[in-house]
């Protein structure tokens, strides 16, 4: 036992790279589909549930019936904060590099909040709970460019800068009111 | 229903790194105590069950080589799950209760050391809404944090108190990675980590690993001179979603102690796997402890965390507590998922 104590022995040990692939590809079905459908459209949906509340991001099934939902509804893509955190060092692949805020946003129109960041050009002091909050769209991706250039398959942000379909089509939210 | 008792526990002198020996050699000589060391024949072990994660090993089905640390030979019946340890003793709890199985080893193990838990930890969530925003663990925590300071379920102040226990408790473990006296004050002077949270708020980053011995009935009068038997266990879930969950509560826990029988007697001690700060207080709510219960002698997993293990450790922990005599009824809890989304609770109790 006491082996497993004491501090690491450092350059003694060898290390290397081991990457995780995953290499299939998914559909995304009819609820989670009509969300990614409009995000590229700049619309977000959410779903009716069993209770008549609307569920932003849409769930496939009630969170507490298990009933299969299928009336999807349009909200609004500006909110209120309801919680959030400040991250002062963002970790490697989180939407922004510098300092943002974590929220969770009860949008227009929803009863469930969606997790996303804000940017407030690294300013803890502006973010408060009951802030309200609009989504930063990516724009939409010009007629002339090539949809299918990636077979169709494009799992993620593809990084084209257009919205694909995907959660970072909203590159994040920022404070209301800040001009364009 | 048959009676199951802990009989046997075995845990690392946790620690933030172990890179020089692999999840196997960890293991090993825990297996060593917790049978030899207890007078248990290996050969009385017919079940074993195991937990660990494949994301930190970085390697799928990695848990089949960690078998070596039993010896699979003869052939042994064996699972696994990709859960904290405390559902691998479920399993084999269940098992129990079949008839199949009188004696079951339990063992969970997690290095975090080689990658970046935060990160890991970050693919548990909805691949399509969440998991592309890498949100991580701690930030979940401050989200759920924030929610429970502003609607005045408590306090900054309550979660330092929460901290300086547990430090000071930790103290007195051997096996706890961090412990001491610290001044509740003095943590609220320190700068904010991810606000609202503190860094002390945070589990440390642990490679660790526990071994418990079950046993059914007479099996357990045989092996242990005082088991601790479980008297009700049960786990429950809620939605994924943090959207969907009132995060200053939880439910889950709340269920899972009314059919665990948590308030069917007086609880001397509970050890509760709540590894953010104010997580220990959203959790004892649930549980309805009293005042005056014995919250994590062992320090909890704010001295010591390590993934997959640290709520195998709680049931271990209050079981040698009861089995030395130090309780006759102890709480022991576990929790999986983003802020608690899903618990286990124990109630274990000596004769």
């Amino acid at each position: 036992m006491s082996s497993t104590a004491g501090a690491p022995t450092g350059g003694d040990v060898l290390k290397a790279p081991n990457v995780i692939e995953y290499p299939f590809s998914r559909t995304t079905g009819p609820v989670i589909g009509a969300f990614m459908t409009g995000m590229r459209e700049g619309i977000i949906v959410g779903i009716k549930g069993a209770d008549g509340r609307v569920i932003v991001p849409p769930q496939e099934y009630d969170p507490v019936t298990a009933e299969e939902l299928t009336e999807i509804v349009e909200v609004g893509d500006a909110g209120v904060v309801t919680t959030w955190c400040w991250v002062n060092e963002p970790l490697t692949d989180q939407p922004l590099d510098r300092p943002f805020a974590w929220a969770m946003i009860r949008l227009d129109g929803a009863d469930t909040d969606l997790v996303h960041a804000v940017d407030t050009d690294g300013d803890q002091a502006v973010m408060a709970t009951g802030m309200r909050v609009k989504a930063r769209w990516l724009p939409a991706r010009p007629a002339d460019v090539d949809t299918e250039a990636d077979g169709g398959t494009s799992a993620g942000s593809d990084d084209s800068g257009y919205r694909v379909g995907h959660i970072l089509d909203i590159a994040c939210f920022e404070p209301e009111g800040v001009p364009e | 229903m048959r009676d199951v008792a802990v009989v046997s526990f075995a845990q690392t002198h946790h620690a933030r790194e172990v890179s020089d020996i692999n999840e196997v050699e960890m293991l090993m000589p825990l297996m060593g105590e917790a049978l030899a060391g207890s007078g248990i024949p290996k050969d009385r072990i017919d079940f074993v069950c195991s937990a660990s994660s494949d994301y930190l090993a970085g390697q799928p089905f990695s848990f089949v080589m960690s078998l070596d640390a039993f010896g699979p030979w003869p052939p042994i019946s064996e699972s696994h799950v990709d859960m904290d340890g405390a559902w691998a003793l479920y399993e084999a709890w269940v098992k129990m209760q079949m008839g199949k199985t009188d004696v079951a080893l339990i063992y969970a193990y997690g290095k975090s050391s080689p990658g970046d838990i935060r990160r890991v930890l970050s693919r548990q969530m909805d691949p399509y809404t969440v998991g592309p925003l890498w949100l991580d663990p701690v930030s979940m925590a401050a989200l759920q944090a924030r929610v429970g300071l502003e609607a005045g379920t408590f306090t900054v102040e309550q979660m330092a108190e929460v901290v300086a226990r547990n430090r000071r408790a930790g103290a007195t473990n051997p096996y706890a990675q961090l412990g001491g006296e610290v001044d509740p004050a003095a943590l609220l002077a320190e700068p904010e980590f991810v606000a609202p949270l503190r860094k002390h708020d945070c589990p440390p980053i642990t490679d660790g690993a526990a071994v418990v011995v079950i046993a059914a009935g007479d099996a357990a009068r045989e092996l242990s001179d005082r088991p601790a038997w479980i008297r009700g266990i049960d786990h429950r879930i809620e939605a994924h979603a943090l959207g969907l969950r009132d995060l200053t509560r939880s439910v889950s826990t709340e269920q899972a102690a009314a059919r665990a029988g948590v308030a069917d007697g007086p609880v001397d001690l509970a050890e509760l796997h709540a590894p953010f700060s104010h997580q220990e207080l959203i959790i004892g709510d649930a549980l309805g402890l009293a005042d005056g219960v014995d919250v994590n002698p062992s320090g909890g997993p704010l001295c010591a965390n390590p993934i997959m293990t640290a709520g195998l450790i709680r049931i271990g922990e209050a079981a040698t507590r009861i089995s030395r005599g130090g309780g006759d009824r102890a709480v022991a809890h576990a929790t999986s998922g983003p802020c608690l989304q899903q618990n286990l609770v124990c109630v274990l109790e000596g004769e």
